[in-house]
């Protein structure tokens, strides 16, 4: 079992691959990782929804937690928001224990879950509103304006964010997750209800804002060809445990599958 | 403190616009405390109109439905706008932004002051308007009845909002009912002395009771009973601790259950 004392920032827990072309987290090689999970655990009552689960993301990765319904990806980022508190183990976030200290990093985080919405009776412009208050951005019509044109949110900026197509509704919640520049971002299946036009595009601006910013991903999604395009690195999730973990080719590879659509199925079927 | 005092601004503000949003929410918030006040002012009229015993206690009833109408509608002020959160699947947003149960539980207590004074103002003119009873005439000790009565309220929604992010929707219904279990025992109508002796010292041991005679002495005898308030406020002190220490661990419990992520599912 990989422990987290042995991991090196900035390399890869499986692999010790060093961080990828112009990610800055080659230079921050020194610095706490972004994100580590050390024996991460959660029981409820009986069950094991996750079950010993370690792994690393280095400053400026994009990962992707992967795995079929129940396989404890949503468990798993819930406790590394620190909205639920390990049974055992530990999720830190930018060197604090989420399950502890989590409000001295909240302000560099956010997230976009479909289990989550925005306030339907607010408009688009409101809700921004409310959650850049929250976050203390500096200036924040001047980024409300730009999330606005970037999303292409022009044309329904006033209207009661209940009222939007799941698709607008969807790059609302991305606009939110990234009013406040967020250092770490955690995205439970970000483009799930988007058409194949509209999710390329939230791709785009997420690869975008990765680049920019040298901000850290972490995203479960069950679009592989999705996952392959924007990950670093992926850990595959089965029954609450870590899988496999690796990057997407060489995990095709170490497989002896064409891509992992196909990784993903001979995992879940040999689990 | 800055930061702070932003987010609270920042969530009284999105309260603000839900308000804003609907003009039935508004007429919501007026109109059943208006129906209610219509129906004890007849009764008042009534009463006082008539030549029986009861004229005399004509107004104190009609002074208490209205100051047990500030303390049920506190306390459903401040949970209502908190099941808002749970309604509108909003709840993990705001546990992972930088707001702190502190700020949340101070943002819910300014929308229910707000909301009861959009509720309470115009039903108090209407009273005077259409049945001329002047609960103004109570003067400052009116401000301090008030004062006990919502952070009676707050304890008790905080409480409330506590349960409903441990248990879910599933304790939604006490936002309603919760209140009803206080009306026999804290002497809305009535005096401590018409309880038996043995729930005299539950009576005391709430504070509206505090508010209600000190109501009853101010229009009966025309005196403030300073000692009942002092006395009311230390316990609402009190409660209040004890309410937001329960919201607070309600909350951590809800972290371990799990659950925070899909609440309103």
């Amino acid at each position: 079992m990989t422990r987290i004392a042995q991991l090196i920032p900035g390399k890869h827990p499986a692999t010790g691959i060093p961080a990828p072309g112009n990610s800055p987290a080659r230079s921050d090689a020194d610095e706490v990782p972004a994100i580590a999970v050390e024996d991460l655990c959660k029981k409820y009552r009986t069950h094991w929804a996750v079950d010993d689960v370690n792994f690393i993301v280095p400053k400026g990765w994009t990962v992707g937690l992967l795995g079929g319904n129940g396989a404890g990806k949503t468990t798993t980022i819930a406790m590394i928001m620190g909205l639920v508190v390990p049974t055992f183990g530990r999720a830190m976030v930018l060197g604090c224990d989420m399950a502890k200290d989590r409000h001295k990093v909240l302000s560099r985080m956010n997230f976009e879950s479909p289990y989550v919405a925005l306030p339907g009776r607010l408009t688009v412009r409101e809700n921004l509103m409310v959650f850049g208050r929250l976050y203390g951005v500096p200036d924040l019509k001047t980024r409300i304006a730009e999330l606005i044109e970037e999303f292409g949110l022009g044309d329904v900026a006033d209207r009661a964010t209940g009222r939007l197509s799941a698709g607008q509704k969807t790059r609302v919640a991305v606009a939110k997750a990234l009013i406040n520049d967020p250092d770490v971002l955690l995205l439970d299946e970000p483009t799930a209800s988007l058409d194949p036009d509209r999710a390329e595009w939230v791709r785009g601006r997420l690869r975008d804002y990765q680049r920019r910013r040298g901000a850290t991903i972490l995203l479960s999604s069950h679009n592989m060809p999705e996952v392959e395009q924007l990950c670093d690195f992926v850990v595959i999730m089965s029954h609450g445990r870590v899988v496999a973990m690796g990057r997407p080719r060489e995990l095709a590879e170490r497989f002896k599958c064409r891509d992992l659509d196909e990784v993903f199925i001979h995992l879940a079927r040999v689990a | 403190m800055n930061q702070s005092l932003n987010r609270i601004a920042a969530m009284t503000a999105r309260y603000y616009y839900i308000l804003r949003s609907s003009w039935l929410r508004l007429l919501e918030i007026v109109y059943w405390p208006a129906m209610q006040m219509m129906v004890w002012g007849f009764l008042y009229t009534y009463l006082y109109q008539s030549r029986s015993a009861m004229a005399d206690t004509a107004g104190l009833l009609l002074g208490a439905v209205l100051l047990w109408d500030v303390l049920f509608r506190g306390q459903l002020g401040f949970t209502f706008t908190f099941l808002e959160e749970i309604w509108s699947r909003n709840l993990a947003n705001l546990m992972m932004s930088p707001l702190k149960p502190a700020e949340l539980a101070a943002s819910l207590m300014l929308m229910s002051l707000i909301r009861l004074l959009i509720g309470t103002i115009p039903v108090t003119l209407l009273t005077l308007l259409l049945f001329g009873f002047n609960i103004y005439a109570l003067g400052p000790g009116l401000l301090v009845f008030f004062l006990n009565l919502v952070l009676t309220g707050w304890a008790i929604g905080l409480v409330v909002a506590g349960l409903v992010i441990r248990q879910g929707l599933g304790a939604e219904s006490l936002a309603y009912s919760i209140m009803i279990v206080l009306l026999p025992l804290c002497c809305v109508y009535y005096p401590v002395e018409a309880l038996p002796l043995w729930l005299h010292p539950v009576a005391w041991s709430l504070t509206p009771t505090y508010v209600f005679e000190g109501m009853r002495a101010m229009l009966i005898h025309g005196v403030f009973r300073t000692d009942l308030m002092i006395a009311c406020l230390a316990l609402n002190a009190v409660y209040l601790g004890i309410g937001f220490t329960t919201f607070v661990l309600l909350l951590q419990s809800a972290r371990h259950k799990g659950g925070l992520l899909t609440m309103g599912e």
